[in-house]
């Protein structure tokens, strides 16, 4: 399979990479790992006229410590988020749900900010850093601006960027003490969760997302309000697919995927400390 | 457009087309056919090659990607025509193959699994090979030559 022809720019800077997006308009498409984006030209599932090649970008696979959060560049891979030391010490949820994607091979090329701006709902990342109360930092021709997880993911591959906004960083808050815990549930491996659950819990708060149950990654509201009012983890754990819209595919049902994201929902909360 | 790319040591500068995949430049263009076309939907595992030392699939790699990087092909691997690279001589030691279809992209991804992990347990070489498929050998005898290459006992 050969994606459809296109004009190839590679861009060493963001500020040349949006004003190539810019003049483009909306044919155009940044280019980071392209473990999305080239699989879904292969299927002519997208037909971009102009690639804007950002992985030559170097400025932007940092992982850095900034006090009260960790600052995540766009473009760091998967594989670098997965052995990075700081964000095993201060991260763990995040460097072990990028340790969940696909296979080493895609982990060697795979980027966070190309993750979460594809907005995959079966994807991991976008409901870990979910869960985590991250918040994404988009650059556009008229300045940047930061954007809650909450906010970020506005439907099925949808995501608040628009047409000429680059995502460029990832921020996670610091969350000393934090327990954790994610559970993917796939029939094979290197698959997509048929359902996966993120929990993390911070001095008495837990954060619980899901992964493939409606168009985006979702909170499971429900169960952080039980949680909040006193449930057990078994008993919170009920209330995991209230609200949600899961998808009907060769994987799975609705019900079936509602019954998974009460299970894994359990285990990810016990898991996490909570009882 | 034109691109240069190290492959197996040697600058080879190429005209591709933007849209033309690596896995095609170097069989098509380059003639370097021991890297196999397998699903072509980045789930097999078959074209495995190493772009500058890591694992990749280069069927869902750009050949305008790899310009100005470091590629290496089941054809680079051996120090010499005449000798094979150890984790080679390890799949024919161990019988790690039978039709050999997904061989040159297991290979691959065993190189560098090892080079990340030198000292892997048996669980961790099957995780480090998920994204490599093979049809015929059940897995045993592959997981074995990582084991056994890596100096690991396999008796």
């Amino acid at each position: 399979m050969i994606p459809a022809a296109f004009d190839y720019k590679k861009a060493d800077s963001a500020e040349e990479a949006i004003a190539l997006v810019a003049e483009h308009g909306d044919e155009a498409k940044f280019l980071a790992g392209g473990h999305s984006l080239i699989p879904m030209m292969k299927l002519r599932l997208a037909v971009p006229s102009v690639l804007v090649d950002i992985g030559g970008v170097e400025d932007l696979s940092y992982i850095d410590d900034r006090d009260d959060h960790i600052a995540v560049g766009a473009l760091a891979k998967h594989r670098s988020l997965e052995t990075s030391d700081l964000l095993i010490s201060e991260c763990p949820l995040l460097a072990h749900v990028a340790s969940k994607v696909g296979d080493p091979q895609v982990r060697h090329r795979g980027t966070l900010g190309g993750s979460l701006a594809h907005s995959d709902p079966a994807s991991d990342l976008p409901a870990a850093v979910l869960a985590l109360g991250g918040s994404l930092v988009a650059q556009g021709p008229n300045g940047v601006r930061e954007i809650t997880a909450a906010d970020f993911f506005t439907g099925y591959f949808e995501s608040a960027l628009s047409e000429d906004e680059m995502l460029t960083e990832v921020r996670i808050p610091k969350a000393p003490g934090a327990t954790w815990n994610y559970q993917k549930f796939n029939r094979r491996a290197q698959d997509w969760a048929i359902v996966g659950v993120a929990a993390v819990e911070v001095q008495g708060i837990t954060q619980v997302s899901l992964v493939n149950m409606g168009s985006t990654p979702l909170r499971a509201s429900g169960v952080e309000a039980a949680l909040a009012g006193g449930a057990s983890a078994a008993e919170a754990a009920e209330a995991a697919a209230e609200g949600t819209e899961p998808p009907t595919d060769l994987n799975a049902s609705p019900e079936y995927r509602s019954h998974l994201a009460q299970v894994l929902t359990r285990r990810a909360l016990e898991a996490s400390g909570v009882s | 457009m034109e691109i240069s790319v190290t492959i197996n040591g040697a600058n080879r500068t190429s005209e591709v087309e933007p849209r033309t995949l690596l896995v095609y430049y170097l069989r098509d263009e380059l003639g370097l056919t021991g890297t196999n076309v397998g699903c072509d939907t980045s789930s097999c595992g078959a074209c495995t090659v190493h772009v500058n030392g890591e694992s990749v699939k280069s069927c869902t790699m750009l050949a305008v990607q790899a310009d100005g990087q470091d590629v290496t092909t089941i054809e680079g691997l051996a120090p010499s025509a005449d000798q094979l690279h150890p984790m080679q001589e390890s799949f024919q030691d161990n019988h790690g193959l039978q039709c050999g279809y997904c061989t040159p992209g297991m290979v691959m991804a065993a190189c560098s699994l090892l080079e990340e992990n030198p000292a892997p347990t048996e669980a961790e070489v099957r995780e480090g090979l998920e994204g490599n498929l093979c049809r015929c050998t059940g897995y045993h005898n592959i997981v074995k030559a990582v084991l056994a290459c890596s100096g690991q006992d396999v008796s």
